[in-house]
């Protein structure tokens, strides 16, 4: 009764272990040269950031009084001072600061997208998958939340109730979910008509769990590739901040704030001030934008 | 004795609304089912047949609450589930089970055979173990011709016949006493249909189920069903015992049908005359007044625009107010 030439090809197919939609995508990311080197910058830059001090000969508050009226001359790069990376404007390390700044920034995206993509997520697919009017109201609420000029808000809350990070993450967090939740939401809605989904329904699967099981699990592959590009853009919103000087606070640091001093005294010929802290910001933008981009070209070319 | 499942009057009506329309004009209505009534005794198959937008998958989905419907939906002469809420409906899901037509679309890409196959006893059976589990879902894949290695691979990695045997798997491993297959061989190919349409009927009779079985040509339906039931624009057009319909059918829309299947005698292919159905299906949003089949049908009189011919409640019934066996004039050219 059985078909048996259809079984057999399908036994031979492989190994026991099913080749599952994400192994396809891995072995796809890892011959991509870009995405790669993104990913080599980024585990570099990571592990500044978390090992970087165990390099430091100052802490990133001690001011030098050898070097202090004399940042010029005598605050350069140099392997002999313990500074490597020069000191800044007031006699503190430079590359201690850049240890740190980086650790903030990297925080600051990480957690922001994080809020965002979650956030972003349930809302979206809820929205989605309820459809009809709940959905409409949900995103009518999006709409209406996208006109603030958020930017400015944000601003608003650091100068009420100071600059604390914890309001610099939650508020980069709660301004970008905004974009999440309608990908998630337009993605749903193709999902949803889509027969497994049926199938799910027919056999009385609750809503929840449809949205976690079915939907969610097969929307990874859009949300991986928008969060590692979110990241990026929480990285730049917090330096924008730190540039007009109401980002985290001091002796704290972000490569922002860091960026800002050192264009601030370019003029008196210190570039390392600005190099340096420019250069980390660079490369982990580049290592994010090169990830993602691999992330993406990884999962399409099956799925969607 | 009451039948397994009873079907009075089932009208399923999508409100349309157009782009661009106020919010306060009224939505147009798209009767996709239009008041069918039958009955299917426990262990039998009603085979459904008609044309690509003839209401077939609406039906199946008004019948288990997917859309909503009106008119009743008798289980087992005691529970009507279009009365039922969703909560209480959820019982009654583990009893009538579904295959679909297209058979990669109906499996979740990032689930394993396995996970797909359990899914049911998850959600109603979760006081089962997992070592239970595992075991139906082992015995449930071997009764559909699926090896035991095969566990752990992921629909894609299978072909259509296989994944239509992982979508009857699926649905039989709560044992079910009704299963609706909608069109579950159209997708396939011809050398796989007969396969898997045999292991429906084996699965059928070793199971005592009884089933829906949705075509849109009667020679699939020919061979698995007791009773076939002929939809034209969500109405019945005829229905009847099978061998009553294929030797004597009595409807001008059954008999073009029967007309189009292939003869497999090439001589008798190359002999036999068709009906040719003039034009296309009309709207469903607006059918022809009277008879719905009048505007293709060789046999149409004035009356039929008039009256909507009735289809009774014999066991061969036909909805047409000129019933009888094809006449010679209606044969359009030889092929
Ligand atoms: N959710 C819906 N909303 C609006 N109209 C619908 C909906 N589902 C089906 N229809 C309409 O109802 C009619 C019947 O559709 P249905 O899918 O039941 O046809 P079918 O006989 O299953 O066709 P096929 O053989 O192509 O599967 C069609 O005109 C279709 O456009
Ligand atoms: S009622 Fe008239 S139009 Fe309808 S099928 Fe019969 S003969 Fe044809
Ligand atoms: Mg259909």
């Amino acid at each position: 009764m059985v078909s048996t030439t259809e079984q057999r090809t399908a036994t031979q197919v492989g190994p026991r272990k099913g080749r599952s939609p994400w192994a396809d995508a891995r072995r796809r990311f890892l011959r991509n040269k870009a995405a790669m080197g993104g990913l080599i910058l980024l585990l570099f830059v990571a592990a500044f950031a978390l090992f970087g001090d165990v390099l430091a000969q100052y802490s990133n508050e001690e001011l030098d009084y050898m070097v202090m009226g004399q940042i010029v001359e005598l605050g350069g790069p140099s392997i002999a001072s313990g500074h490597y990376f020069g000191t800044d404007d007031l006699g503190r390390d430079l590359y201690a600061r850049t240890v740190q700044g980086t650790q903030i920034s990297l925080a600051v995206g990480v957690v922001g997208a994080l809020i965002a993509v979650i956030v972003g997520t349930i809302y979206g697919a809820t929205a989605g998958y309820v459809g009809g009017r709940t959905d409409s109201i949900m995103m009518r609420l999006v709409d209406i939340f996208m006109a603030v000029p958020y930017m400015f808000v944000l601003i608003l809350l650091l100068v009420m109730y100071g600059r604390s990070i914890t309001i610099l993450f939650v508020g980069v967090g709660l301004i970008s979910w905004m974009e999440m939740a309608r990908i998630v939401r337009g993605q749903t809605l193709s999902l949803k008509g889509r027969e497994f989904i049926e199938a799910a329904q027919a056999t009385g699967v609750a809503a929840p769990v449809i949205i976690a099981r079915h939907i969610v699990p097969n929307l990874l592959g859009v949300i991986a590739v928008y969060t590692t590009l979110l990241v990026p853009l929480m990285i730049l919103t917090e330096s924008f901040i730190s540039f007009l000087g109401l980002g985290v606070q001091e002796p704290m640091t972000s490569l922002g704030a860091l960026i800002s001093e050192g264009a601030g005294t370019i003029a008196y010929g210190t570039t390392w001030q600005l190099g340096f802290p420019l250069l980390f910001f660079v490369l982990t933008l580049f290592g994010f934008f090169f990830v993602g981009d691999g992330l993406r070209d990884a999962l399409d070319p099956k799925d969607r | 004795m009451s039948s397994l499942l009873s079907v009075r009057d089932l009208r399923v009506t999508f409100p349309i609304t157009r782009a661009g329309d106020m919010p306060w004009t009224a939505p147009r209505q798209l009767r996709a089912v239009n008041g069918i009534d039958f009955d299917l005794e426990a262990g039998k198959t009603l085979g459904v047949v008609g044309e690509s937008g003839c209401g077939k998958s609406t039906l199946a989905r008004g019948l288990i609450q997917m859309v909503p419907a009106s008119g009743q939906v008798v289980w087992r002469g005691e529970t009507d589930l279009l009365s039922l809420s969703r909560r209480q409906m959820k019982r009654y899901r583990s009893e009538i089970q579904m295959v679909f037509q297209d058979p990669l679309a109906s499996l979740n890409p990032r689930m394993t055979l396995g996970q797909i196959i359990a899914e049911p006893l998850k959600t109603h059976r979760s006081d089962l173990s997992s070592e239970e589990r595992r075991r139906r879902v082992a015995a449930m894949m071997e009764r559909v011709g699926l090896l035991p290695q095969m566990i752990n691979r992921y629909p894609h990695e299978f072909s259509g016949g296989q994944c239509q045997r992982i979508g009857i798997a699926r649905a039989l491993v709560m044992e079910p006493k009704l299963l609706i297959c909608d069109e579950p061989v159209s997708a396939l190919d011809v050398s796989i249909q007969a396969q898997v349409v045999d292991l429906l009927k084996d699965l059928q009779r070793d199971l005592g189920l009884a089933m829906i079985f949705i075509a849109h040509d009667l020679s699939v339906v020919k061979h698995i069903s007791e009773e076939v039931m002929v939809l034209y624009l969500g109405r019945v057009m005829e229905k009847a015992p099978k061998s009553a319909l294929f030797a004597d059918p009595q409807h001008p829309y059954t008999q073009a049908l029967m007309s189009a299947v292939p003869i497999p005698d090439p001589v008798a292919e190359r002999a036999k005359k068709v009906i040719a159905l003039d034009g296309d299906l009309p709207s469903p949003m607006a059918p022809p007044s009277g008879c719905v089949f009048r505007t293709r049908c060789p046999r149409a009189q004035s009356e039929c625009a008039q009256t909507v011919p009735q289809p009774g409640t014999d066991a061969h019934r036909t909805a047409c107010l000129f019933p009888g066996p094809t006449k010679q004039s209606e044969l359009g050219h030889e092929m």
